[in-house]
This record gives C-alpha cells, sequence and structure tokens, in this order.
C-alpha cells in the first residue's frame, strides 16, 4: 500500500520539532499505509533521525541540501512535488507551522489535489479520508474529504496524541539527491524576536492569556511570573493588542493565532466570539474575571469570579507550592 | 504600477451562523457579510501603494455570488478604481484550488505589477488560495506580510513575513502574491465622498467561459457540517481568593490532569 507521508518541520538547527510525534502518531492510528517522514533540510542530525525512527517512521526520506535553506515556498513546492511523482505516497501529512501552512497549499495546487488545513481529526472511511476542520471562527466543524489522492492535510498542534517514543524502534534512512531550483525571492535577513525565555504560543501546552481586565501593558509581568513557574506561553486578547499593550503576535484569536493548548488561562478575558476562535479547542479552559456575566465563563471548565490582581500572585503562589514537591 | 486585489465575502464575525438544510453548507438567511478582515488590510496597502507612487490602479476582484457586488462596492468606495466580479453558477461549490484558478485566470488577464490578498478568509480559514495563486502563476509569494516596500522602479518588492519568532525578510522580483497579515497597516473608513463614488465605477462581471476556464467538480469537498459539540458544563470555583486558588489548582491537577 503506498506510504503515508510525514513532512517534517523542524527547528532549523537539524531536529524535528515536537509536534512531529502528534503528526506520526496520528499517521501510525490511521492504519492506513507505511508512515514515512520526509524531511528538507540543509542539516539533519543524527538524533533527529534517530528521533523520527523512535516516534514511528518507518523510512525516512532525506533531502539533505544547502540550497533547502532558508525556507522558500517556490523551491520546496518543487523538490516536495518531484519526490511525491518518484514514490506517489496515499497522503502527505504536516504541522501548521508558518512554512507549512504555505508549503502544503502550494503542493495542493502543483499536484492539482485538495488540501484540508487545520484538521483536528482524521478518519478512514472505508478507501476515503476524512477530515475534520472547524469553520466559521470555530462555531462550526465541517468534514471534508478528497476527490482524489494524495491527500494533504495540515494538522492542528497539540490537537493530537503524540506517538509514544520507543528507544531501539529506527527508521530506515534514505538519502535523496534533488534538484533544487534557483529562487526567484531571496532572504535579506531574519529579525528575531527578543527571546521571552518563555515556550512559543503556538507549540505551547499551557497558554495565559491577559485581556483588557489586565488594565496596561505594566501589569503583564505577573502573568510572565506564573508563565515562568508553569512553563507557559503568555498571549494576550484582541483588546489588549488593539490597545497596545502587547505586540500583535501575541493575539490569541480569530485575527491573531490559534491555539489548542492542554491548558488554557484566561485572566480579564471576556470571551469574545473573535477570541473564542482561537483558543476554543484548548484542552482545560480556566476563566478569571471580575464579571460574573463575561462570556468566557460559557466555555470555561473552572471559573473563578474575581479581582485578577489578587487572583494571579496567589495563584502562581500555589503553582510554586505544588511543582515544588 | 497596477494592483490586483483579491478579497473575499465572508459573514460578520458576530453572526449567528446555522448548518443549513442540506447539512453541508450554511443558512444563509439573516446574515450580516462583510469584507474578510484581512482583505481589508490588502486593499488598505493597495491603495498606500498607489498614493506613494502617485500614479497606478488598483483592481478588486472577487468570486462569488450577485452578493458579492456589495462587498465589491465597499472596497470601491475605500479607493479602489474598479472591480471584477467572478461570478458562475459553476462555482457554487468551489475549493480553494478552483478559485485560485479562477482568481489566476483573471491575474494573467489584467498583467498587474503585483497581487495583494488576505493572508486567509475567516469563513473557511484555510489560507491556501494566495499561495495557490502563486504557485500557478509560477509567481513568488510572501505570505504574512507584516510590512512591505516596493523599489523606486517598481521591479521588486520588500517584504517581512511573520514566522514562529521573528520576522523573515525577503526580497522579491515583481510581479509578486503578498498576503496581509495583521498589523500591516490600519484599514481606512471609506468617506462620504468615496461611497457616492463608487456607485459610478465599473464592476465588470466575468464568467467561466471568459477566462477559457472550464469547470471542474471541487478536489475538497464538504460532506458535514456540524455545530461544535457543547463543552461539558464548567464551574465555578467558590470562596475566598486563597481557598478557590487552591481548590482550582487541586482540581487542574487531580481531576482535568492538566499541570
Amino acid at each position: 500500500m503506498p506510504a503515508l507521508w510525514c513532512v517534517v518541520e523542524d527547528d532549523r538547527k537539524g531536529t524535528p520539532k515536537k509536534v512531529m510525534a502528534e503528526v506520526i502518531g496520528e499517521a501510525t492510528r490511521l492504519n492506513a499505509g507505511a508512515v514515512e517522514a520526509v524531511w528538507l533540510t540543509d542539516k539533519a542530525s543524527e538524533e533527529g533521525l534517530r528521533q523520527l525512527g523512535e516516534w514511528g517512521a518507518t523510512r525516512v526520506l532525506l533531502a539533505e541540501n544547502a540550497a533547502l535553506s532558508p525556507y522558500r515556498g517556490e523551491v520546496w513546492t518543487k523538490v516536495l512535488a518531484d519526490l511525491a511523482a518518484r514514490e506517489s505516497p496515499r497522503a502527505i501529512l504536516g504541522p501548521v507551522t508558518s512554512r507549512q501552512r504555505e508549503l502544503m497549499a502550494r503542493l495542493a495546487a502543483r499536484l492539482g489535489v485538495g488540501l484540508a488545513a487545520d484538521v483536528v481529526a482524521l478518519k478512514l472511511d472505508g478507501d476515503k479520508l476524512v477530515a475534520t476542520r472547524p469553520v466559521y471562527a470555530g462555531k462550526l466543524l465541517a468534514r471534508v474529504t478528497w476527490a482524489k489522492g494524495p491527500w494533504l492535510a495540515t494538522l492542528r498542534p497539540n490537537v493530537f496524541r503524540p506517538a509514544d517514543a520507543q528507544s531501539g524502534r529506527a527508521a530506515k534512512i534514505e538519502r535523496i539527491d534533488v534538484a533544487v531550483p534557483e529562487a526567484k525571492m531571496k532572504l535579506v535577513e531574519r529579525k528575531e524576536e527578543v527571546s521571552t525565555g518563555l515556550p512559543e504560543l503556538t507549540e505551547a501546552e499551557t497558554v495565559i492569556s491577559g485581556g483588557r481586565g489586565m488594565k496596561g501593558p505594566e501589569n503583564y509581568v505577573i502573568l510572565e511570573d506564573m508563565a515562568r513557574v508553569i512553563g507557559a506561553a503568555v498571549g494576550a486578547s484582541r483588546a489588549a493588542v488593539d490597545a497596545g499593550w502587547r505586540p500583535h503576535r501575541f493575539q490569541i484569536g480569530q485575527t491573531g493565532r490559534t491555539i489548542s493548548p492542554k491548558l488554557y488561562l484566561g485572566f480579564g478575558v471576556s470571551g469574545a466570539i473573535q477570541h473564542l476562535a482561537g483558543m476554543r479547542t484548548s484542552k482545560v479552559i480556566v476563566a478569571v474575571n471580575k464579571d460574573p456575566e463575561a462570556p468566557i465563563f460559557k466555555i470555561a471548565d473552572y471559573g473563578i469570579v474575581g479581582d485578577l490582581f489578587e487572583v494571579v500572585p496567589a495563584l502562581t503562589q500555589e503553582f510554586k507550592k505544588l511543582l515544588e514537591k | 504600477m497596477k494592483i490586483v486585489v483579491a478579497i473575499k465575502q465572508v459573514p460578520d464575525t458576530a453572526t449567528q451562523v446555522k448548518v443549513g438544510g442540506d447539512g453541508k453548507s450554511i443558512e444563509t438567511a439573516g446574515i450580516t457579510w462583510i469584507v474578510s478582515p484581512y482583505d481589508e488590510f490588502a486593499v488598505e496597502e493597495a491603495l498606500r501603494i498607489k498614493e506613494k507612487r502617485g500614479q497606478g490602479e488598483v483592481v478588486a476582484v472577487s468570486l462569488g455570488p450577485d452578493r458579492v457586488k456589495e462587498a465589491l462596492r465597499s472596497c470601491l468606495a475605500m479607493g479602489c478604481d474598479r472591480a471584477i466580479h467572478v461570478n458562475d453558477p459553476a462555482w457554487a461549490n468551489a475549493d480553494t484550488l478552483t478559485t485560485a484558478r479562477a482568481l489566476a485566470a483573471v491575474i494573467k488577464q489584467e498583467a498587474p505589477g503585483l497581487a495583494l490578498f488576505g493572508r486567509q478568509a475567516i469563513d473557511d480559514d484555510a489560507g491556501a488560495v494566495p499561495v495557490q495563486v502563486a504557485e500557478i502563476l509560477e509567481w513568488p509569494c510572501a505570505y504574512w506580510v507584516m510590512e512591505e516596500t516596493i523599489d523606486a522602479a517598481g521591479k521588486s518588492v520588500r517584504a517581512g513575513r511573520q514566522v514562529e519568532g521573528g520576522l523573515e525578510i525577503f526580497d522579491l522580483p515583481l510581479p509578486a502574491v503578498l498576503s496581509a497579515q495583521k498589523g500591516l497597516n490600519e484599514p481606512r473608513y471609506p468617506t462620504l465622498k468615496g461611497i457616492m463614488g463608487a456607485k459610478k465605477k465599473e464592476i465588470k462581471d466575468l464568467k467561466a467561459a471568459d477566462l477559457a476556464l472550464t469547470t471542474e467538480a471541487p478536489q475538497l469537498s464538504v460532506v458535514g457540517l456540524e455545530a461544535l459539540p457543547p463543552r461539558p458544563p464548567g464551574r465555578i470555583v467558590e470562596g475566598d481568593v486563597q481557598t478557590a486558588v487552591k481548590e482550582l489548582v487541586r482540581s487542574l491537577r487531580e481531576d482535568a490532569k492538566a499541570i
């Protein structure tokens, strides 16, 4: 049976990102073909290759070429399309990241097939694959299917159960010579953000979010203190971003980032539809707000009606006590 | 420089959307329609480029049924010079690829120096059309653009795209595709003069045949649409701050196993 491909997202330093365990885990559970990793990179580490095998990839197709860095959609699409033409995979899956969001859509156009973007569930129905994806600001779920293969899909991070790494399990590594076309676009520079030392918003397992109730930019430090204790990312609602309290890259919601952490903690967030669109697939939702009528309480698993400036420091202390045990 | 801006008409975020009778699409009665917010950033950027260069033409294009004229009219009111409405019943169930092919055909006919899109439409949230158009036209593309500058000669654009942990600045030769991310600009509101003037501007209708496109079955189709399953009812943790916080942490640890 043709293989299910998992397109590797790496940290640009030779190591696959943790989210690949989720993609490989889901591909394995589909039980619809051999699970293979396809890795386009300028440099793959031995450790990274071992990791892919331990997660369950049976084969790694490794296209290692200096000309593949930096990522440019026009170049990667051509390389991946050529590989797909040669190998005829049954599915090509990847995580939702800034690169693969573009790469998969381009690839779909090049191969003339459908793309299910940002899916939260996959299910094999006979010989068809059906993907579930949130639409209309997450108010509805659409089930979609492909007219023909390969099935292309990007998977929302933190939604799919990651594969368990089994030490000793190894993938067959196949190094591939690829013809890398000349790119029209040229990288001028990469501006790294000043690191907060906290996890990236879309990748974090725990996210703390501050809304209008934070009252000003200076107060986010209390959320950052909590974030350091529990290893969380800190985001903001649109109201807080529009007020200029936080840069736009921290915005959670329809016109910001979509997150799906294991635990979401919202402080002074009212829960406008626009914010819910970006976080409603979080597994556990905690809300703290002064207003008992705030819409976020309708979707919260746990709520505290109270002053966040009292609750946050107390909660940070309590987390500290718990995690120091 | 001629700039094409592709826009999509979508339900207003605040509108309640319900599954329609066919179980595959939404009930459209009673919906307030708007120009997708990211597309407004694209329109604004196109207008700013034209204003900065002191010359040029901004053409708004959209694919969809008759109601889409209203969205195109608001782009004309913002300042676009003319509009193209790609309207054919054959495209009623268009997926992103079909849409991209149609828009690419329009862009090819218009031969602009730049094609601008919003990063994604806020109805199906796929974000595929801008890059698929770029792929079809074999143009370079910068996705999720936060800043851009076109050189004086109009030969290339320097664009900063948002990626995890930073911004990547690229030089792209023109023609190119850019997709707008929030933060690129603050869209203007149409002025009364703009709204009045928009009534006199041209909206050209195009059908599949005008673009020499054969209509084909979509590659991706919706087999079912349903409301989000309701979350299990939550609970308000009561008591004074210390009590509530202790109980919350206990619940997160022992019941939800979230920490």
